[in-house]
């Protein structure tokens, strides 16, 4: 008789400890792959957060440089005489070519952007660290092979031997790549920046933000406090809820055809973009937020309104500062979601090249999941270790907006 | 009335109403006892009865532990609590009962040493109908028969007829012949005492009214009145 | 079966041959009850008899429930509560409501108290505030257990005293009637006694109806008791009277513990 329930109760424990252990090996499954995902990534973007540059004495020539029009003068020239002054090179049309391509056309601008900051250096000769071509920065970051002889070799014979005699100066090196983070999209890839796309995903979220927040938890709160439960009700539940599974690619169509061919509103904006991922974002927002509201305990809706308190205060007063934590996180997931989005903004054309910094929300531009794709897309070797530098500021961007939730949420559930 | 959901409860107030009927049963013997000891001028008897005594007083005394404990622990209300409440005062009135009858035998041993006198049948005759409304009021109490009791309470008047009526012989009687004085003084007391167990008995007829119907059983209470009455006050 | 025992004040809501449906339910069955002014009624009766959705039909809180339908006549002071002219946010700052669970707001003491006078405008300053808020928790008798932590959470006070806060916050707005649905169920004896010694004094000044599962506590606090059963109203009472000699079997097999 009493060997049954030892029996079972032996069989419970057993399972309970079999059911522990198939979660501990899936959690840490999880995390293996995540750990694999996350060092790639950043193993493979590291280098891109460093590019090749080689310090040259250049010549300010006081004729080639009209101060008053900086952009008129030949800074590409001012660099390649110093690079040709610098390696010898003479007369051989070779050579003279060779040399010039050791530095990127992000030389100029190097070179015109001291000027501007300290135009007392016209008429001298100064020492400037100016950016080298993409081949000697792949070569100096190993990722071609220096013997140019080998398969895949950038840099020829000539080329290799100047870089090693840089290099053995100290006028080779590999500094803080500035133009990752403050300029726009190139085709150069030691030009190519994500500011662009920062700034254009900053802009469609906050237009995101500011179009789904307000509808979103008014709807929440419409359906959840106000609206009769009654057949009508009960479809448009069920169609919020099929909206949240329809696929995004579906919401761009609708965004093509509605925002930029009824409305005509311009092809690559962040308006455009914007609003598209807050239709998305609208039904994550509404489900959390109905849920959160429903977590509020009914006493708390009895007690308002048994002091009398109408029903919006009672919903504005109690029930809406109790559920903004869940709100919140909800919101947050949402964004989340838009930020990553990629498929419906190709819909609207966000996947143009642009090189430009927008200056506006109705500027094109690019948005951050948009120029990994585009990174990732493209040909050159040189543009691998750069999509994975944006997929990193992408998860940084998210990081971010996750820990404004936590901060938002906890600034809020401090009011009890 | 249906059971009680708590069994235990039910269970109380059964045994409440047996120590009382236990009690009503003893104080009965004890009265009938001390009557015969009277007419067989049968001291040993007389003896036991003023012994015996004790028992009802220990049954009143487990009755008010008893109903207290219950009024602690059940907060009885309603008819529970007139229930309990009646059985405290009904086991303080079969008490006064029991002692009443054991003053009658303590006399009757006193008498037992005098010479026969002859009103000594009527007070017997008295106590028949006294025992008689005890008995009656008793039952009603075990069987909560309303109708009986209210009966009973309109018979004490016959009680206090006889009480004056006795009286009034027994002072012709010890005016006749001084000798008897201190045997009838006896009786009269003894008389006194008997009239008194009838009037308890009313009172619990009333305690029974007010445990069925929750309300005191209106009407002046049936009092014989007369001279005896004058005299009792000269105590 | 109103009974006509020593009338001693004048009737502050009587209902009469009130029905109460939720959906096909019928739940409360022709219902004439009269709440006498300044007195504490107490509604007892089997769980399910109808005493909170009695007691919720006077400050209309069964509105809030899309299911239930009221009908019959609910006067307050002469006037039909359900009449359409009434707005439901003026009666309820008329008949106030403590519940069975506290429920302070999870904001701070003293916001929990100044929330109805707030957003009823009883005060018109600061100072006028603060003073109600004081005289409430007085009146709750907690003013002397929170006064030097007035800023902190409701919720952090024991069961007793969040009670206690709840009946503050239900005196605050100056209710004529209070509607108390099982106040004390969640407390212990100490608590229980405390808002019973409250309720007491509160009969001053307000009319109160209690629900309570208590025999005992009905006893105590109310002079009549009204006993529900299967959506009926069987007997009211002095409640002396009620515990002593009910008339009707069925209070008198609910109230001693013989039901079935
Ligand atoms: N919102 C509702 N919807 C449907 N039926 C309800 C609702 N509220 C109460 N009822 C029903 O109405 C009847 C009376 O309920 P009510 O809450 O008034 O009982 P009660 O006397 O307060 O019981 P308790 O003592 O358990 O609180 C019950 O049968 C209950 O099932
Ligand atoms: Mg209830």
């Amino acid at each position: 008789m009493t060997d049954i329930p030892a029996v079972r109760l032996k069989r419970r424990h057993a399972a309970e400890r079999r059911f522990r252990v198939i979660g501990l090996v899936a959690i840490v499954m999880a995390l293996g792959v995540l750990a694999v995902l996350l060092t790639t990534v950043i193993v493979k973007s590291s280098s891109a957060f460093v590019g090749a540059q080689i310090a040259l004495d250049v010549t300010f020539d006081a004729d080639a440089i009209d101060p008053a029009d900086l952009g008129a003068a030949d800074w590409q020239g001012l660099a390649k005489k110093a690079a040709e002054a610098r390696f010898g090179v003479g007369d051989d049309r070779r050579l003279v070519r060779s040399a010039g391509a050791m530095l990127s056309s992000g030389a100029a601008e190097d070179l015109r952007k001291l000027v501007q900051s300290d135009p007392s250096v016209i008429g001298g000769t100064r020492r400037v660290w100016v950016t080298a071509s993409v081949d000697v920065d792949q070569t100096m970051k190993g990722h071609v092979p220096a013997d140019p002889d080998a398969d895949g070799a950038r840099l020829n014979a000539a080329q290799m031997e100047w870089l090693t005699a840089l290099r053995a100066s100290g006028d080779a090196a590999l500094h803080f790549n500035r133009r990752l983070f403050t300029s726009g999209d190139s085709r150069e890839p030691e030009l190519a920046g994500l500011w662009g796309a920062v700034v254009g995903s900053l802009y469609s979220l906050t237009i995101t933000l500011a179009i789904s927040f307000p509808i979103g938890v008014a709807a929440a709160i419409y359906l959840e406090e106000f609206a009769p439960r009654n057949k009508f009700t009960h479809v448009i539940e069920v169609n919020i809820n099929n909206l949240a599974a329809v696929p995004s690619i579906v919401f761009g169509l609708l965004g093509l055809e509605i925002f930029l061919n009824v409305f005509g509103l311009p092809r690559s904006a962040p308006l455009v973009g914007g609003l598209v991922l807050a239709l998305i974002c609208l039904p994550t927002i509404i489900i959390a937020g109905r849920a959160a509201l429903k977590a509020v305990p009914p006493s708390i809706r009895q007690a308002a309104q048994g002091l009398g308190a109408s029903k919006l205060q009672t919903v504005t007063h109690h029930v809406l500062p109790l559920a903004m934590p869940g709100v919140l996180t909800g919101t947050i997931l949402g964004m989340a979601h838009a930020l990553g989005e990629s498929a419906p903004l190709l819909m609207i054309g966000m996947v143009a090249f642009i090189v430009d910094i927008p200056r506006t929300p109705l500027d094109p531009a690019a948005v951050l999941p948009v120029q990994v794709f585009l990174w990732a897309d493209s040909p050159e070797r040189a543009f691998v270790e750069k999509t994975s530098a944006a997929i990193i500021v992408l998860l940084v961007f998210l990081a971010l907006m996750n820990l404004a939730a936590i901060l938002l949420r906890k600034k809020f559930e401090r009011r009890w | 009335m249906s059971q009680h959901t708590v069994k235990s409860f039910d269970e109380e107030l059964s045994h409440l109403a047996n120590i009382l009927a236990r009690m009503g049963g003893l104080a009965e013997a004890q009265l009938a006892s001390a009557l015969q000891a009277l007419s067989r001028r049968d001291s040993e008897l007389a003896a036991r009865v003023v012994a015996s005594d004790q028992r009802i007083d220990e049954l009143e005394q487990e009755v008010q532990n008893f109903t207290v404990r219950m009024l602690a622990l059940r907060q009885p209300v309603a008819a529970d609590l007139r229930h309990i409440v009646a059985a405290l005062k009904i086991s303080s009135e079969i008490e006064r009962i029991g002692d009443y009858a054991a003053n009658v035998a303590k006399r009757a041993l006193v008498l037992n040493q005098l010479p026969a006198v002859k009103p000594l049948s009527a007070v017997l005759h008295m106590a028949t109908l006294v025992q008689e409304i005890l008995k009656e009021v008793l039952d009603a109490t075990v069987e909560q028969d309303l109708d009986k009791a209210i009966r009973v309470w309109n018979r004490d008047e016959e009680v206090d007829d006889m009480y004056t009526g006795l009286f009034r012989e027994l002072l012709t009687y010890m005016m006749e012949d001084p000798r008897t004085i201190t045997a009838c003084s006896h009786l009269m007391f003894m008389a006194k005492n008997i009239e008194r167990i009838g009037d308890h008995a009313t009172n619990i007829a009333e305690v029974l009214h007010f445990v069925v119907n929750g309300t005191a059983l209106k009407g002046a209470r049936p009092k014989g009145g007369g001279g005896g009455l004058d005299i009792e006050g000269g105590h | 079966m109103t009974d006509t025992e020593h009338h001693v004040s004048k009737a502050k809501v009587s209902a009469r041959d009130v029905n109460v449906h939720y959906g096909e339910k019928h739940a409360l069955k022709h219902v004439d009850l009269e709440i006498r002014e300044g007195e504490v009624t107490a509604l007892i009766g089997p769980s399910g008899c109808g005493k909170s959705t009695f007691l919720r039909c006077i400050n209309r809180m069964n509105d809030l429930v899309d299911t239930a339908r009221v009908s019959g006549e609910l006067v307050l002071d002469g006037q039909d509560i359900y009449h359409p002219s009434v707005d439901v946010v003026q009666l309820r700052a008329r008949v106030g409501m403590v519940f069975q669970k506290p429920n302070p707001f999870p904001k701070s003491i003293y916001d929990n108290v100044a929330y109805g006078p707030r957003i009823h405008g009883l005060a018109n300053d600061k100072t006028e505030l603060d003073e109600i808020v004081r005289s409430s928790l007085e009146k709750a008798g907690l003013l002397g257990e929170v006064e030097d932590r007035l800023q902190e959470a409701g919720t952090g006070l024991s069961g007793g005293q969040q009670q206690r806060l709840c009946i503050a916050r239900a005196i605050a707005v100056a209710p004529e009637v209070i509607l108390m649905d099982e106040p004390c169920s969640a407390l212990d004896p100490i608590a229980t006694a405390k808002v019973e010694e409250l309720i007491d004094e509160l009969r001053e000044n307000f009319t109160i109806v209690i629900v309570t599962h208590s025999m005992q506590q009905a006893a105590r606090v109310s002079q009549r008791t009204a006993f529900f059963h299967l959506g009926e109203l069987i007997e009211v009472g002095d409640t002396e009277r009620i515990f002593t000699n009910p008339r009707h079997p069925l209070t008198q097999g609910y109230i001693t513990g013989r039901f079935g």
